[in-house]
């Protein structure tokens, strides 16, 4: 008997293929999806019970217009002249700088203490805890409580400041050292080294780099802040002026000379920053 | 070569300098500015002691609770909407603008600029400029944030496109994908979960400026806070600054939920 054809060729047979999964079906895919969609049905329904105070868009939008043009094109001193503003501008700069090295010391200190890999987890979480309220907590409020204890001023403004800083580095510098290589640690504690030994000679040097950065992002932060402490607490600086021309005089044209001045400056501690952190880096 | 003994002396001097320059600033700082470090390190207790004895919520204040609680939430969906308003615009303007999806030289230049600009301008001023146009409406504070947010999300969002996506575009590039399959198919999906996680934390910023915002230009929680500190019903302000402290931890706690689940 002779077999069919079929028996002595095989059919060549397609390969049974999978279907190509384009999207796999995780966990975090649906947890992305979950959050974006809930926050956007926030966003519509936020936006549509919006309360406009009955103000018309498009003439407000005329007049928003108008008032830039007088910020940015025809800026001028306005009323305080130019060496008060200076002046302003100067001692905000300085309260920035004080309230970031206040920062950076007691910012180390703390962090050393709440590091999980350095000390005991009990004084840590309590340290975390405390400075996750001290987060929580907006630096205008930490400045408006400061002035009324301490009284208008720089002084208050400096202690407001101080404390969300302390708070901020505490954690950044935490992170930071909890990212060590536990050899490290190890390594001099086997020789005997005091806690402090340790600290100064195998953290300090291992997290240099990091601190800068962390120290710097701070003071931008800082001068930020210090505008607005100085615009609604009345604590002094170039903030203080910044709300006088803004919402008492209405001087728009000194606004505009006011906001130069903070975007200068700003574009200022970038760049040395920048300088800093790649000489710290190439090290 | 230098010997190790000359090697520690050169570091003990760079270090002596650091330290007695950022000393000095200090020194100079304290002394043009009139600040006194011993009487602000006594002040500390003395502001604790007032804090712990005028703020504190009483009985009494529990009658402010639901106004402080419906002004939150108010401010908790405004942060939220212009923040997610602002990732909206500002994923368009980064995807111009960043380095390997962007169109040109010129116009990375440009969105850079507007970024930085949109960025560091203080949100005292946006408040303001927007309170002269706007006046007292939720809608002023919702501008002021949304304009913040997008000279912060933009700069955020190039960043990440530039470090996350670039070999998944370029793999996508070599099969002869246009431009906008590449778009919608490699650089979205592969910067979602860093966008979540950029987008939650400008949220909880936001909160934390809107009481800010809500000081100058009269909505929401600032201005309640602004309101009962300034008529010293302290155990009101107090109890708003326990409600804002809760929120915030609240929503950071949320938030590293969902970045452990989506990172």
């Amino acid at each position: 008997m002779i077999n069919t054809e079929e028996r002595i060729i095989k059919k060549p047979q397609l390969p049974n293929t999978p279907d190509i999964k384009l999207h796999e079906n995780s966990l975090s895919r649906m947890m992305i999806l979950l959050v974006f969609v809930s926050l956007f049905l926030i966003t519509g329904f936020t936006l549509t019970h919006l309360d406009t105070a009955n103000v018309k868009i498009a003439t407000a939008f005329k007049e928003l217009g108008v008032t830039l043009h007088q910020m940015f094109l025809q800026p001028s001193t306005g009323s305080d002249g130019l060496a008060e503003l200076l002046q302003g501008l100067g001692s905000s700069l300085l309260i920035s700088v004080m309230t970031t090295i206040i920062g950076a010391v007691f910012g180390f200190f703390f962090a050393v203490m709440a590091s999980k890999n350095l000390t005991n987890i009990y004084l840590g979480t309590g340290i975390r805890v405390f400075m996750a309220i001290v987060r929580a907590i907006p630096t205008i409020i930490w400045a408006l409580i400061f002035s009324i204890v301490c009284g208008l001023g720089s002084t208050a403004a400096i202690l407001g400041l101080s404390f969300h800083s302390v708070a901020y580095l505490t954690k950044a510098y935490s992170e930071s050292i909890e990212g060590i290589d536990e050899s490290t640690i190890e390594s001099l504690k086997v020789t005997g080294a005091k806690f402090w030994v340790i600290v100064f000679q195998a953290i300090w040097p291992t997290i240099m780099a990091s601190f800068v950065s962390w120290t710097f992002i701070r003071l931008e932060i800082n001068f930020a802040n210090a505008i607005a402490v100085g615009a609604a607490a009345g604590a002094g600086g170039i903030g203080y002026q910044l709300f006088v021309a803004s919402g008492m005089s209405f001087d728009f044209h000194e606004v505009g000379f006011i906001v130069y001045l903070i975007i200068a400056v700003t574009f200022l501690l970038e760049f040395i920053a920048v300088k800093i952190r790649h000489f710290y880096l190439s090290r | 070569m230098q010997s190790s003994a000359k090697y520690l002396t050169r570091k003990g001097w760079h270090q002596t300098a650091i330290i007695a320059i950022i000393g000095g600033t200090y020194l100079l700082g304290s002394w043009i500015l009139n600040f006194d470090s011993l009487g602000g390190l006594i002040a500390l207790p003395k502001a604790f002691g007032w804090l712990g004895v005028n703020f504190a919520p009483t009985p009494k204040s529990m009658n402010y609770l639901p106004q402080i609680w419906q002004k939150l939430m108010q401010t908790v969906l405004l942060a939220i909407s212009s923040t997610m308003v602002a990732a909206v615009i500002s994923i368009f303007v980064a995807l111009i603008g960043s380095k390997v999806t962007g169109i040109n030289g010129f116009v990375q230049t440009i969105v850079r600029g507007i970024a930085s600009f949109f960025r560091n301008i203080p949100l005292v001023a946006w408040s303001m400029i927007l309170l002269f146009s706007f006046k007292q409406s939720d809608f002023t504070g919702f501008l002021a944030l949304l304009l913040m947010s997008i000279g912060f999300l933009i700069r955020a969002f190039m960043e990440i496109i530039e470090d996350e996506a670039s070999e998944t575009m370029l793999a996508l590039k070599a099969t002869g994908a246009n431009y906008f399959q590449v778009i919608f198919q490699a650089v979205l999906p592969q910067i979602l979960p860093s966008m979540l996680s950029w987008i939650l934390y400008m949220i909880e910023n936001n909160v934390r400026d809107a009481t800010l915002v809500g000081i100058l230009t009269g909505t929401g929680i600032g201005f309640l806070f602004d309101l009962y500190f300034k008529s010293f019903r302290f155990d009101a302000s107090g109890m708003t600054v326990l409600s804002i402290i809760i929120v915030v931890i609240a929503l950071e706690l949320i938030s590293n939920q969902i970045r452990k689940v989506i990172l």
